[in-house]
């Protein structure tokens, strides 16, 4: 497998408390790779460790290269859709050129056009992004993140707070991205909308990984109770799951 | 917002800020004719005329432009830096350190004794402030240790200053400090010019150097890394240069407020809200108001040295009341 991102043994502490220990994983091109847990778990952590934004103890294949090409391999979409100036949308998208401070002028602008036309920002590029709604600045920041053309992409809660249809539509947009050759490691807490969406599911509980493998292999009964103290009716179809929380289990 | 627009924008502020050069220079108490002025500056020798231009006129004009554009692009920086469109230039310290190098000087009769003891003494001041406050915010500190190490330290030189002005030997010592601290460009010479135009050059480079990063900051700290930014390097340079900026304005000037929150926010728009470009603008944007200012209190009241910071701060408070009630209405 051709990895783009190899954890082996990563810690994380807060103060004396360990918050991520022990992770090891690997990410390989063409994985869509959805990262599960409940509040608290240390997904944003352990993302966060993994693009260097805090210390983090083992190895990890992306902190062997410099902050400047680590820009290249990795993109990162984090849980704040934060944009402090009114900036037209394209100009955000912009920004994710800086990753490439050598690129010329037309590759920059093809980069540019190809994420605003994969997000369908056409009509909005001129508007101000700060007073785009929710869903339109996710899009945004998202064709953001595509124009860094990083093969790898990592997304913290990416459809938090969109409706369905932009849900779907986020989800095929990173799905695309690893079919082309990239890879996405993305937390997400629609275990539906993850169950059908990627290639393989991480569960994480209190830090640690306590399973990791397909879809079908990770959301078992026993799994859901363990880490979600949730009961749930789960089918599997060909043509994709339906999964359905039913009651909480009394811990 | 393309570069095309925004050369020409640069063009257009550049303009404005020749011809309220050349306009300061023109006017003043000394009534001399436009030929005379011209003829004086370049090619005169010794007569009064050229005495006045250059050496009352041509320092003050200089000056005008330098600490408002040093005023205008700290301004910029720290709104991008704190990404609050509400930061000013004093904010971490710097202005208020720097006031009390020179009030203390005043104080002593240093000042009296020795022309540029109080432009020294301020960037002294300016200097000891931002040794304090990158050790107070840390290398790895968060931009809100930063507005709270900055805090602390203005609460701190100021009451110091009080505490100066308290214990003043005379009425006169008092009133040559609150004088002082009004902020003025009157009687400046070409030394005070000197003083101030190495530190505002390193600022300026400094800004020229590390300004890039601002706009990846646009969307957030943790984007900006990711995007290969050296945040914590970014804002150590950007507080060190705006420390060397506002120290040296308020060394040859005093404290002159709100041209560092006003000028930054009026341009935003018209550079595309983009926090780098927006440096620039706002560097010849705050060289033009203070210019202008400076024209204006010569005009508005010939014979009573009002101060220039007086007129900036009765225009520029109104103006920021507006932008409170404007960001008032956007996020309600």
């Amino acid at each position: 497998m051709n990895a783009l991102l190899a954890l082996e043994n990563i810690s994380i502490f807060r103060g004396p408390c360990p918050v991520v220990s022990g992770v090891t994983l690997q990410v390989g091109a063409g994985e869509f790779v959805g990262l599960l847990g409940p509040n608290g778990a240390g997904k944003t952590t352990l993302m966060r460790g993994v693009l260097g934004l805090v210390p983090a103890s083992g190895r990890n294949s992306l902190m062997e290269h410099t902050p400047e090409a680590r820009a290249r391999m990795a993109a990162f979409l984090p849980q704040e859709r934060e944009i402090a100036w009114p900036m037209p949308a394209q100009d955000v998208v912009a920004l994710g050129r800086m990753a490439h401070p050598q690129a010329s002028a037309r590759k920059n602008r093809q980069a540019i056009e190809n994420a605003i036309e994969r997000m369908g920002l056409g009509a909005l590029r001129e508007r101000a992004a700060t007073q785009l709604s929710g869903g339109e600045k996710a899009r945004v920041l998202i064709a953001r993140a595509l124009a860094q053309e990083a093969p790898l992409l990592i997304a913290d809660e990416p459809t938090a707070g969109l409706d369905p249809a932009a849900q779907i539509a986020v989800m095929d947009v990173f799905r695309a991205h690893a079919g082309e050759g990239g890879a996405v490691l993305a937390s997400l807490h629609d275990l539906g909308l993850a169950a059908r969406h990627c290639t393989r599911l991480v569960l994480l509980l209190k830090g640690q990984i306590v399973a990791n493998g397909t879809p079908q292999e990770v959301l078992t009964e026993e799994n859901l109770a363990r880490v979600f103290h949730l009961r749930a009716h789960v089918e599997w179809h060909a043509s994709g799951v339906i999964f359905q929380p039913l009651s909480v289990i009394d811990a | 917002m393309n570069s095309m627009r925004y050369s020409i924008l640069i063009a257009l502020l550049f303009i404005l800020v020749a011809c309220l050069f050349a306009g300061s220079l023109l006017i003043g108490p000394a009534a001399i004719g436009l030929n005379a002025s011209i003829a004086a500056l370049f090619h005169g020798e010794g007569e009064m005329v050229t005495l006045v231009m250059r050496e009352v006129r041509l320092p003050r004009a200089i000056l005008g432009a330098l600490v408002g554009g040093a005023l205008g692009l700290s301004g910029a920086a720290l709104q991008g830096l704190l990404r609050n469109p509400l930061a000013e230039p004093g904010l971490i310290g710097t202005s208020s350190a720097a006031a009390l190098g020179a009030v203390i000087t005043i104080q002593t009769g240093l000042s009296a004794a020795f022309a540029l003891a109080l432009p020294l003494a301020a960037l002294a001041g300016a200097l000891i402030s931002v040794g304090l406050i990158l050790l107070l915010a840390g290398p790895r500190g968060t931009i809100l240790t930063l507005i709270l190490a900055g805090i602390g330290l203005s609460a701190l030189a100021t009451a110091f200053t009080s505490l100066v002005l308290n214990l003043s030997p005379n009425p006169f010592a008092a009133s040559e400090i609150m004088f002082w601290m009004m902020g003025s460009l009157a009687d400046r010479s070409m030394l005070h010019v000197q003083l101030a135009l190495p530190f505002m050059v390193l600022g300026a480079a400094i800004m020229a150097r590390a300004g890039g990063g601002l706009k990846a900051l646009t969307l957030g700290e943790d984007a900006a890394t990711s995007m290969g930014v050296n945040v914590t390097r970014l804002r150590i340079l950007l507080v060190v240069a705006t420390a060397s900026l506002v120290g040296a304005a308020t060394a040859v000037a005093g404290a002159i407020g709100f041209v560092g929150l006003i000028v930054p926010h009026l341009l935003r728009r018209a550079v595309g809200a983009n926090p780098t470009r927006l440096l620039w603008a706002s560097a010849l944007g705050g060289a033009a108001v203070i210019l202008a200012a400076d024209i204006a209190v010569r005009i508005i009241a010939p014979d009573r040295d009002l101060k220039l910071g007086v007129l900036t701060a009765l225009v520029g408070a109104p103006f920021f009341l507006n932008l409170i009630l404007r960001t008032r209405r956007e996020t309600a």
